[in-house]
């Protein structure tokens, strides 16, 4: 009899440790393994343009010790915060309509309307709007006619948050819905038993309760603003350079790669605790 | 009377015998087809520039694009040699290529030299302890590429301009620090762009600086183009016919002035990469695009017009593209790019000689930062 436990207890394990088997071997591969190599890869030295196996501090040593780099740095951080503010404050309304005010057949609509972007590359969805935003594009025309007098909005903060908008916007609004859509609607109907009027029902039951999936979308959002490349470059015509267009720089010029090592880590390093952070404010009991 | 019988399997008998007849000339040549390889600038191997010397030799030339001088010399110290049967380069960067022996000396003797202009027989960069490593094939001149809408001729035959009132917010940069400082080190007066001292570097930094506010945005190649299509900038310095003789292939009224100040000159020439195995096509490659044919080709190559060091060439150019050979700079009367550097206002780019590399390097991000 015990026997027979402990050969269904081993099976069970055996079954439960196939299934969790990929997870530790993708993180190993993909993301360990890079790490590793990043940080081992930020010790070498360029000599004669050639990547060089050394262990000195001087990569370090240099991007830490250069102006340039925490401009960047502060200037990234700052643009990727205003990025994710701006998607979770026009994602919102989107997602509450989308929760509490359309019907299932609606709903499903709208919400694959969304998975549409995706459909087309992140890249030519912003050569677009560089085709929109240019000086003789159809917004600045519309805008001329309208007695508007721009000189033009490309290489402006504005094409900046368009662009990240752009890349965040449906994943985030996505998000946000099915955190809406999974609240306990007894709560609701209680807050309106209870005398609450539609604000406060909003403000008081809705987005506390929604708040993992708010902070969530807004931490995506960070993510990919505090990464991208193509709207700083294509939109924002590299007039604000970001750590992305830093790395590339460094890259380009003398092909220092392990500088390039060292801002990517502490791009990874920023991430890792804002991730933390969200997560931690997401999740705490009131 | 015979009787004829048709089978299935004498049919597909008859049918592959027939198809293997018929595919046999086109096995036998693409068996016979030659590789090679090349490491070039982007463009430098499409069809245009290379289908005529494939089909003379039946050879196939396998190009591998690169970025930027550096990229190339990255991409050479990680393969082994023999990689690249040929590399195409621009000249500040051949010397390295000599002192880091990527590439074979080159006999003088194989090349028509002389039916270049005089300036370019002994090509400084070129050679090194008079021994020649490579073949100059076409080059140009960078200067103040203009929207003619906006600024006239006239007005871009100073460098100051850029720093004009009606031009805040319209100046663009090629996202790279060695023709944009060379051409405003010209403007800071020094007789040497790329060989300058401390205070000299220091000046040329400043003058630099001050004109952010004038700036619109820093640009990869697609991105020039389209700022500059689309009127929205106006003005940049360090580029030059290869960007606007592309655009104007399109309608755009833009054209490069060299202004008083003088203007930098890019050139762009061939090399055996060492140890290569097929060194012989490589040289008649080298032989192909320096004989007159190949010179008026190289001049119209789709990826951007530039000019060509073969007399003979401009006389093509003349005779059959007078309009593109005029914006170039190749003509016969006084003017001429030809004249510009015996007037000494033309400046070889290269790389700097009294600060390190690294030094342009980190004062153009933290220009870009600023």
């Amino acid at each position: 009899m015990k026997r027979n436990v402990s050969r269904k207890r081993l099976s069970h394990l055996a079954y439960s440790g196939l299934w969790s088997l990929p997870l530790p071997i993708w993180l190993a591969l993909f993301f360990l393994g890079p790490i590793i190599l990043l940080v081992w890869l930020s010790f070498w030295d360029v000599r004669n343009f050639a990547l060089t196996p050394d262990f000195q501090l001087e990569n370090w040593q240099k991007i830490l010790g250069t102006d340039y780099f925490w401009w960047a740095y502060l200037r990234t951080f700052l643009i990727a915060l205003s990025g994710a503010a701006l998607t979770t404050l026009v994602a919102l309304p989107c997602a509450i309509a989308i929760s509490f005010f359309l019907s299932m057949r609606a709903r499903l609509i709208v919400l694959s309307l969304f998975v549409v972007p995706f459909f087309t590359s992140y890249l030519v969805r912003i050569y677009s709007w560089q085709i929109y935003l240019t000086e003789n594009g159809i917004v600045m025309k519309t805008l001329g006619f309208l007695g508007f007098e721009i000189d033009s909005l490309l290489n402006s903060p504005l094409a900046l948050m368009v662009g990240l908008v752009t890349l965040t916007l449906p994943l985030v609004v996505v998000i946000q819905s099915i955190s809406m859509l999974s609240l306990d609607r007894t709560l609701i109907d209680a807050a309106y038993n209870l005398g609450c009027g539609p604000r406060r029902v909003l403000f008081t039951t809705v987005l506390p309760a929604a708040r993992p999936g708010i902070v969530i979308g807004a931490l995506f959002a960070f993510i990919f603003c505090f990464g991208d490349f193509v709207t700083a470059t294509y939109l924002g015509g590299g007039r604000f350079t970001t750590l992305s267009i830093l790395i590339a720089d460094t890259v380009k010029s003398g092909q220092q790669w392990p500088r390039a090592a060292v801002i990517a880590l502490i791009m990874i390093a920023t991430l890792l605790l804002s991730a933390l952070a969200s997560i931690t404010f997401a999740y705490r009991k009131n | 009377m015979t009787k004829s019988t048709f089978t299935r399997r004498g049919l597909l008998k008859t049918s592959a015998l027939a198809a293997g007849t018929l595919a046999m000339p086109s096995v036998l040549r693409a068996q016979s087809v030659t590789e090679m390889t090349m490491l070039a600038w982007y463009g430098q191997a499409e069809p245009d520039a290379v289908a005529e010397f494939e089909a003379l030799h039946n050879v196939k030339i396998t190009p591998k694009y690169y970025t930027g001088g550096e990229q190339m010399l990255a991409l050479l110290a990680q393969s082994p040699p023999g990689t690249y049967d040929l590399i195409h380069a621009d000249a500040e960067y051949v010397q390295q290529l000599v002192g880091a022996n990527f590439v074979e000396e080159l006999d003088a003797e194989d090349y028509p030299f002389d039916d270049f202009f005089p300036e370019f027989h002994n090509f400084p960069g070129h050679w090194h302890n008079d021994n020649l490593y490579a073949v100059i094939s076409r080059f140009g001149f960078l200067g103040v590429s203009h929207n003619l809408d906006a600024i006239s001729v006239n007005e871009a035959m100073s460098y100051d301009v850029l720093w004009d009132e009606k031009l805040r917010g319209k100046v663009g940069h090629f996202d790279w620090h060695l023709p944009n400082l060379g051409v405003l080190s010209l403007r800071d007066g020094n007789a040497h762009a790329y060989d300058i001292d401390a205070a000299a570097w220091d000046k040329l930094q400043e003058t630099t600086l001050s004109l952010k506010p004038q700036v619109r945005g820093f640009y990869d190649y697609g991105g020039v183009l389209s700022s500059l299509k689309s009127g929205e900038v106006t003005a940049m310095p360090g580029i030059g016919e290869w960007i606007t003789g592309v655009l104007r292939r399109d309608g755009a009224n833009v054209t490069t002035t060299i202004p008083e100040q003088g203007g930098i000159q890019f050139t762009e020439s061939f090399s055996i990469g060492r140890g290569s195995q097929k060194a012989d096509l490589a040289k008649k490659f080298i032989q192909h695009v320096s004989s007159p044919d190949g010179q008026f080709n190289l001049a119209n190559l789709n990826v951007f017009p530039a000019i060509i060091p073969s007399k003979i060439g401009w006389d093509r150019m003349i005779a059959e593209r007078p309009d593109d050979a005029r914006h170039l700079g190749m003509f016969k009367e006084d003017g001429n790019a030809i004249d510009l550097i015996r007037q000494g206002r033309i400046h070889i780019r290269k790389l700097p000689v009294q600060q390190d590399l690294e030094d342009w390097n980190d004062f153009w991000s933290a220009y870009k930062s600023a």
